[in-house]
C-alpha cells in the first residue's frame, strides 16, 4: 500500500498538513506516515567571552555542550511525542504510522522518501517568523532533494474542485501532467492550464499537446497563453479564477541564478494563499 | 539565499561576530609571541594570520575553526631563518601549502587512523611543554637583562587572566591582562622588554611581499634547504588542523570534510606565503575559545581574520609598546590550556604501552624540539607495540595418532609471531607423516610463508611424510600480492576459514 508521507513540526500549519495529507490519502486510497524531526538547535546560548582557556579546556566545554543539548533533546522529543500522538488523533479512520527521528528533515524525508507516493508539508515551520512572506527554511531544500511530489500545505484546507496548473513546457512540469493523467488525485476537477509567452512559439504548442492529453484524461480543461510576469500573471490568475490549488515544475534553474535572480517557484508560493503542489 | 551556505556561514550572525571578536584579540599576542618563537618579525606572523584566518574561512572544510600562525609551526622553522634569511621562510611555507593540497587530494584523512590516540595526547602535551620552554626561555632573557620588574608584571597578568573570568565572562581576560600590563608598565616607565624590541611590526594592509621573495635563489639547493622544513610543517600543520576538527567535531557533533580542510590549508598558506607569512594550522586553543564564545559558522572565522587586521591597524603604535611580560603570562595560560591534563590520571590505569608510546612522543619532541619527528617515532612505537600484541594471538595444538601428528595452527602469521610459530613444532619425534592443519591460520607475509616452508623442510630430512592442509586460504591473506582487503567480504572470508 502507498503511503503519503506527511513532515509535522507542531506548528500553526500542523493541522492543515494533516486536513491536506488525508485529503490526498482518501484520493490515492494511500497509508500516512506522520515524520517529527528532532532537528538541533544550531547555536546554543553562550555567555562566555572571557576568551580564557583553563585547566580542563577541552573536556570541560564537551562536558558543559552535551548537558546542554542534552536538556534541549529530552525537551524536544517529549514535545514531538506529544505532536505525534496528536496527529494520530486528527487523522483517524485512515492508516497511521508515526515516526520521530534526530537529524535535519530534509536528511529524514530522504529516508523515507523511497516507500512513499508524494510528501505533505508546510509553508512555514514553527522557526520562521511570521512576516508576511517568509517561506519555511526547510522548504526549499526538500523540495530541491525530493524524488516525489511535494504537496505544500497552505494555512487553510479547501477542497479542490478547480487547480492551476503553471506551465512552463520543462521536463518538471511535463512530469505533473502526466502525473494527472495517470493518478486520480484531481481526478473531476476543473483544470486551468497556463503558460508565460508568445502565441504560436514552441511553448504554445507544447501547451496544446499537454491540454489534449489532460482532456483525454478526463479533465475539464482551459489552456491559455499570457505575455508577461511569470509570477504576477499566475498568481492573478490563481486568484481571479478561484483556483483551490497550484501544480508547477519547481526549482528548474541554479541554485546560483537564484541566487542573483530570485526563484518563480519560491516567489509563487509565497503569494499563492493556495495549497501548491510541486514536481521536481 | 541557499540554506546550506546560511548553515555554514550564518548560523547565528551576532554569536559568530562576537566570538570572531574575542578570538582575534587573543590572536595577537599569540602571534606576536610565535614570532619570537620562530625569530621573526612579528610583522610576519601577524600577517600570516590575517591572511591565513580569512582564507580559510572561505576554503576550510570545518566552519568554526580557527586557523592562523601557529606556535607549532613556528617550533619547527629552528634556525631556517637565522641561516639563510626570510625568503626561504616563505618559500618553505608555500611548498607547504603545495604538500597539502596534494596530501588533500589523495585522501590524506584516511592516513590520519595510524596517529593513535596516545600519539595525539602526546602531541598536545609536547606542544604545551614547548610553549612553557619558550616562555622560561624568555623569563630567564629578563632575568640576566636584569629586567626585574618583567616577574610582578607575569604574575599580575596571570592573576588577571586567571581570576577575572570568576567576575564576569563578558569579556576577554588576556585583553584585559595586556590592557592593565601595558598602561602599569609604561605609567611607571618600567624597564622591560616591549613588542617593538622584537623587529617590525605591521603598518598597513598586507601586501604582496615580492621584495622578499626577489631574494630567494632559485635553484635545487633551495628547495634542498627548504624540503624538510616544508615536510614538518605539512605533517604537523594537518596533524594540528585535522586534531582540531575532530575535536571541533565533537563539541557540536556535526562532521567536517577532512580532505577539504587539508587542501584549504595549502590555499591559505601558499596565500599567506605570497603575504610575506609563515605558515600556519588551525588552533586548538582558539578554536576552543571560539566555540566556548558561542562561534559555530564560519562567520566567526572570516571576523577573527578581519579584526585582527582591524586592530592592527587601528592601535599599530600601542601594540609596540605591550610588555613581553603580558604576552609570556598569556602564553603560560595557553600552555596550560593546551595540555592535557587528564594524561596523570591515565598514566595509572592505561596499559603500559599506551603510556610508552604518549611518553616517547613527548620526549622525542621535546628533545629534537620538532613535532614531526616526535610524532613519527609515536606512530612507529605504537605500530611495533600493536604487532608484538598481535603476534600473540597464536594457538598451536597437536593430536597424535599412530605414527602421525596432526598440528593445527590458529591465528596471526607474520613477521613478529614467525618464531614462535617455528618453535612450536617438535622435529626430534619420530614420525612418519604430519599434517600442518593452517586453514585457520593467517600467513600475512613471506617472513611466516618462509617459517612454514623451513618446517616442512626439517620434516623432510627427517624422513617424515608433509601434508598441509588449508594452505591456499591461509594465504590468501597476504593482501599485496591477492589484494584481498579491498574486496566486499574479505573481512568474512579471512575470519571464516
Amino acid at each position: 500500500m502507498a503511503t503519503i508521507l506527511a513532515c509535522t513540526d507542531g506548528s500553526l500549519y500542523g493541522k492543515s498538513i494533516y486536513e491536506h495529507a488525508a485529503w490526498v490519502a482518501g484520493r490515492l486510497g494511500a497509508g500516512v506516515k506522520v515524520l517529527h524531526a528532532i532537528e538541533r538547535d544550531e547555536a546554543p546560548a553562550n555567555d562566555d567571552l572571557s576568551g580564557n582557556l583553563g585547566f580542563h579546556a577541552n573536556t570541560e566545554l564537551l562536558e558543559e555542550l552535551t548537558k546542554l543539548d542534552e536538556a534541549h533533546a529530552r525537551v524536544a522529543r517529549l514535545r514531538g511525542k506529544a505532536i505525534l500522538e496528536d496527529a494520530e488523533k486528527q487523522l483517524q479512520g485512515l492508516t497511521v504510522t508515526t515516526v520521530q527521528r534526530h537529524g535535519a528533515l530534509v536528511d529524514s524525508i530522504v529516508e523515507f522518501e523511497s516507500e512513499s507516493s508524494l510528501l505533505v508539508l508546510g509553508k512555514r515551520g514553527e522557526h520562521a517568523d511570521f512576516s508576511k512572506g517568509h517561506l519555511g527554511s526547510n522548504l526549499e531544500r526538500i523540495v530541491r532533494s525530493a524524488k516525489i511530489p511535494v504537496l505544500v500545505a497552505a494555512r487553510e484546507f479547501k477542497h479542490v474542485e478547480r487547480f492551476t496548473v503553471a506551465f512552463d513546457g520543462g521536463s518538471s512540469v511535463l512530469k505533473a501532467i502526466n502525473y494527472l493523467c495517470t493518478q486520480p488525485l484531481l481526478k473531476e476537477a476543473e483544470c486551468d492550464l497556463i503558460a508565460i509567452g508568445k502565441p504560436d512559439s514552441d511553448l504554445a504548442r507544447s501547451l496544446e499537446g499537454s491540454a489534449t492529453a489532460l482532456r483525454g484524461a478526463g479533465y475539464t480543461v482551459e489552456a491559455q497563453i499570457l505575455p508577461g510576469d511569470p509570477e504576477d500573471i499566475i498568481s492573478a490568475k490563481v486568484k481571479d479564477t478561484g483556483s483551490d490549488l497550484l501544480v508547477m515544475g519547481a526549482y528548474g534553474h541554479s541554485r546560483i541564478r537564484e541566487f542573483i535572480l530570485g526563484s518563480t517557484t519560491t516567489a509563487l508560493i509565497r503569494t499563492c494563499h493556495v495549497p501548491v503542489l510541486l514536481f521536481r | 539565499m541557499p540554506s546550506r551556505l546560511k548553515s555554514s556561514w550564518f548560523p547565528n550572525v551576532r554569536v559568530d561576530l562576537l566570538a570572531g571578536l574575542v578570538v582575534a584579540l587573543a590572536l595577537i599576542p599569540e602571534s606576536i609571541a610565535f614570532s619570537v618563537i620562530a625569530g621573526v618579525d612579528p610583522q610576519v606572523c601577524l600577517y600570516a594570520s590575517v591572511i591565513i584566518a580569512v582564507t580559510i574561512a572561505f576554503v576550510g572544510g570545518r566552519s568554526a575553526m580557527i586557523s592562523a600562525s601557529t606556535g607549532a609551526i613556528a617550533l619547527l622553522v629552528g634556525d631556517l631563518v637565522k641561516d639563510h634569511g626570510l625568503a626561504y621562510l616563505l618559500a618553505a611555507s608555500m611548498l607547504t601549502g603545495i604538500i597539502q593540497i596534494v596530501l588533500g587530494l589523495v585522501n590524506v584523512a584516511s592516513v590520519m587512523r595510524f596517529v593513535s590516540a596516545s600519539v595525539m595526547t602526546g602531541f598536545v602535551n609536547a606542544l604545551a611543554i614547548l610553549y612553557m620552554i619558550t616562555q622560561a626561555k624568555e623569563l630567564i632573557l629578563a632575568g640576566e637583562m636584569e629586567a626585574w620588574a618583567t616577574f610582578p608584571l607575569v604574575a599580575g597578568g596571570l592573576a588577571i587572566i586567571y581570576l577575572l573570568p570568576k567576575l564576569t565572562k563578558a569579556i576577554p581576560s588576556p585583553l584585559v591582562a595586556i590592557v592593565v600590563i601595558s598602561v602599569i608598565a609604561n605609567y611607571f616607565g618600567m624597564d622591560v622588554r616591549r613588542v617593538k624590541d622584537l623587529g617590525i611590526l605591521p603598518t598597513g594592509l598586507p601586501y604582496l611581499d615580492f621584495e622578499s621573495w626577489k631574494l630567494l635563489p632559485l635553484t635545487l639547493e633551495t628547495l634542498w634547504i627548504i624540503l624538510p622544513v616544508s615536510v614538518s610543517f605539512s605533517v604537523v600543520g594537518l596533524l594540528e588542523s585535522l586534531m582540531t576538527a575532530q575535536i571541533l567535531d565533537e563539541f557540536t557533533d556535526t562532521t567536517s570534510d577532512k580532505n577539504k580542510e587539508a587542501r584549504g590549508q595549502g590555499i591559505a598558506n601558499i596565500a599567506s606565503s605570497l603575504f610575506g607569512g609563515i605558515a600556519g594550522c588551525a588552533m586548538i586553543g582558539q578554536s576552543v575559545i571560539n566555540v566556548k564564545s558561542g562561534g559555530r559558522g564560519r562567520l566567526s572565522t572570516l571576523t577573527s581574520g578581519l579584526v585582527l587586521l582591524v586592530l592592527l591597524l587601528v592601535m599599530n603604535s600601542q601594540v609596540g609598546n605591550i610588555p613581553m611580560a603580558a604576552l609570556v603570562a598569556v602564553m603560560i595560560m595557553v600552555s596550560i590550556g593546551t595540555f592535557n591534563w587528564a594524561t596523570f590520571q591515565n598514566l595509572k590505569i592505561q596499559p603500559k604501552m599506551t603510556s610508552i608510546v604518549m611518553l616517547a612522543t613527548v620526549g622525542t619532541v621535546v628533545g629534537t624540539h620538532n613535532l614531526a619527528i616526535g610524532v613519527g617515532v609515536g606512530v612507529l612505537l605504537s605500530g611495533i607495540f600493536f604487532a608484538h600484541k598481535v603476534s600473540q594471538v597464536i594457538g598451536i595444538s597437536s593430536e597424535l595418532s599412530g605414527e602421525t601428528r596432526t598440528y593445527t595452527i590458529r591465528g596471526q602469521i607474520f613477521f613478529a609471531s614467525a618464531d614462535t610459530f617455528g618453535d612450536a613444532f617438535d622435529f626430534k619425534e619420530v614420525l612418519s607423516k604430519v599434517v600442518i592443519d593452517v586453514s585457520h591460520a593467517h600467513f600475512w607475509d613471506l617472513t611466516s610463508v618462509g617459517a612454514l616452508d623451513k618446517v616442512v623442510l626439517k620434516y623432510r630430512r627427517e624422513g617424515a611424510e608433509v601434508e598441509i592442509l588449508g594452505m591456499n586460504e591461509a594465504t590468501a591473506t597476504i593482501v599485496g600480492r591477492l589484494g584481498t582487503h579491498d574486496k566486499p567480504g574479505a573481512l568474512e572470508r579471512m575470519l571464516d576459514h
